[in-house]
């Protein structure tokens, strides 16, 4: 098993700066924007990237909650039963809103198929765009990220993991093959 | 877990964590669409050999929330007053593909003498056995004491500490029996209070305190929880106590009784409720009476543990 660092902490660091650049660019600005992290790395990731976008518009609130797809995942009959997160939504809700869905890795796309559905149980969105920190490819669903930190081409059988200093005291992704 | 028998046989890890399941079920619930797509196209049987609106339609609530279809069976008007035996009717709800199965029987036993038998290999949630059982009405009550004392910060907790009381028919009480383990597995102090002639046999080797005054346990041991039983009198068929009146006066949660609780004491009843027997009106309308909240509880916690059971890989069991 070789294991391989292929983000180090700035590099994170600075692809969510750019993530938050490009999702106040897109949405002309902090006005009704919210951002939904999926358990448990890309709640962590959601409220970094809306601590930045609020040091980039002085005075901006950006709203953070946390979305758990367990219940609407297409492959519950396939595995052994998973104990679902808590699904926290901002008070403001998501109707009318834009909604950035933020995740760590973008693999088959059936995660966010998932959240799609979770989020229509909730309300209708003005807009829902993706943001993921890496893109690995492989999708199995038409499905493509709005918002991305590093497009990792990988083969299948390797494994992506991604450190968070909130959950693993240093932030770092590797790649293990 | 494969099926639900008893609260007898969950771990504290298992318990704690069909509660949290529950309330991201009870958070489901407050969305704009109550309905999940969870188990479609699972069929989930409510096979009721007694009779019970509560739990059959609180099982049909959480089973058609989380999308699975289901099936009212009965024991009325079925093949099984034509004399069918609880084998072949097992057999029958396998060939038809059941994917879980409720079951209510007064026999106690018969929820697992159905996981035993191999006539059926759908997961099976005991409704209610004879006197012996009902672990969703525990996990339910366990739920509600729960969210009362922690609030928002219920997730992960257990019930280390808290001093309940359980009041009234013990006898015949599978809820008694069902809260006792659950409630000892999670770190509660049980004290049961009942006329000795309700006292069952061997419950004194159960780890709870045994106490025949309501007065007495009210003042020493303070509780947090009072959970008042109701007088079963369908199941009563000798008197086992002189009369109503008398059982009124010295078991039954009055008014005056009321006044001597602590201030913030959840009041408790599986439902339903005799009122002016075993809880006073006053009693059972007050701010402390968690009684609809159970009703309500009682659709997330059977939805969790439909949720846990059914949605997994059959053949990873």
């Amino acid at each position: 098993m070789a294991t391989r660092t292929v983000l180090q902490a700035e590099d994170i660091s600075r692809a969510l700066t750019r993530i938050a650049h490009e999702i106040l660019e897109s949405n002309k600005g902090a006005s009704d924007l919210i951002l939904l992290g999926i358990p448990t790395r890309g709640t962590t990731l959601a409220h970094r990237i809306a601590a930045t976008i609020e040091q980039i518009e002085a005075g901006s609130h950006i709203p953070v909650g946390q979305l758990d797809v367990t219940m609407y995942r297409d492959d519950l009959a396939l595995q052994p039963t998973r104990a679902p997160h808590p699904t926290d939504l901002p008070d403001v809700g998501v109707a009318g809103m834009t909604v950035v869905l933020v995740d760590d890795v973008l693999y088959s796309g059936r995660t966010v198929r998932a959240a799609l559905d979770a989020i229509n149980d909730h309300g209708r969105p003005r807009v829902v765009r993706l943001a993921a920190l890496i893109d690995r490819g492989h999708r199995q669903l038409p499905i493509r990220a709005d918002f991305i930190g590093k497009n990792l081409p990988s083969a299948s059988s390797e494994r992506i993991n991604v450190r968070l200093v909130e959950h693993d005291g240093f932030d770092e992704v590797e790649i293990v093959s | 877990m494969r099926h639900l028998l008893s609260t007898k046989d969950l771990s504290r890890e298992q318990a704690v964590s069909i509660l949290d399941v529950a309330e991201d079920m009870a958070e489901t619930q407050l969305r704009e669409q109550k309905k999940l797509a969870t188990l479609r196209g699972r069929t989930v049987v409510n096979l009721f050999f007694e009779d019970s609106t509560r739990t059959r339609i609180s099982f049909e609530v959480a089973a058609k929330r989380l999308s699975a279809d289901l099936i009212n069976f009965s024991a009325k008007g079925s093949s099984v007053s034509k004399g069918e035996s609880l084998k072949d009717t097992a057999q029958t709800l396998q060939a038809l593909g059941a994917d879980a199965v409720v079951i209510r029987h007064s026999s106690s036993g018969a929820a697992q003498n159905l996981a035993d038998a191999g006539w059926i290999n759908a997961p099976i949630i005991n409704a209610g056995d004879g006197k012996h059982e009902h672990p969703t009405q525990a996990l339910l009550d366990a739920f509600t004491m729960r969210r009362r004392v922690f609030g928002g910060n219920s997730r992960g907790v257990a019930l280390d500490g808290l001093r309940v009381v359980i009041v009234g028919d013990l006898a015949h009480s599978r809820v008694a029996r069902s809260n006792l383990w659950l409630l000892r597995t999670l770190g509660a102090d049980v004290t049961f209070v009942a006329p000795e002639t309700l006292v069952p046999f061997g419950a004194r080797d159960w780890g709870a305190n045994i106490v025949h005054d309501l007065d007495t346990a009210i003042t020493e041991v303070e509780p947090s929880v009072v959970m008042m039983l109701r007088v079963q009198l369908e199941r009563m068929q000798t008197s086992y106590f002189p009369s109503q009146q008398e059982y009124v006066r010295n078991w039954g949660l009055s008014d005056q009784r009321m006044q001597a609780l602590p201030e913030d004491v959840v009041i408790m009843h599986p439902g339903p409720m005799n009122r002016g027997v075993e809880i006073s009106s006053r009693a059972a309308d007050s701010p402390n009476s968690s009684v609809l909240e159970q009703v309500s509880n009682g659709v997330s916690v059977r939805m969790a543990v439909l949720y846990m059971l059914t949605s997994g890989d059959r053949g990873e069991k």
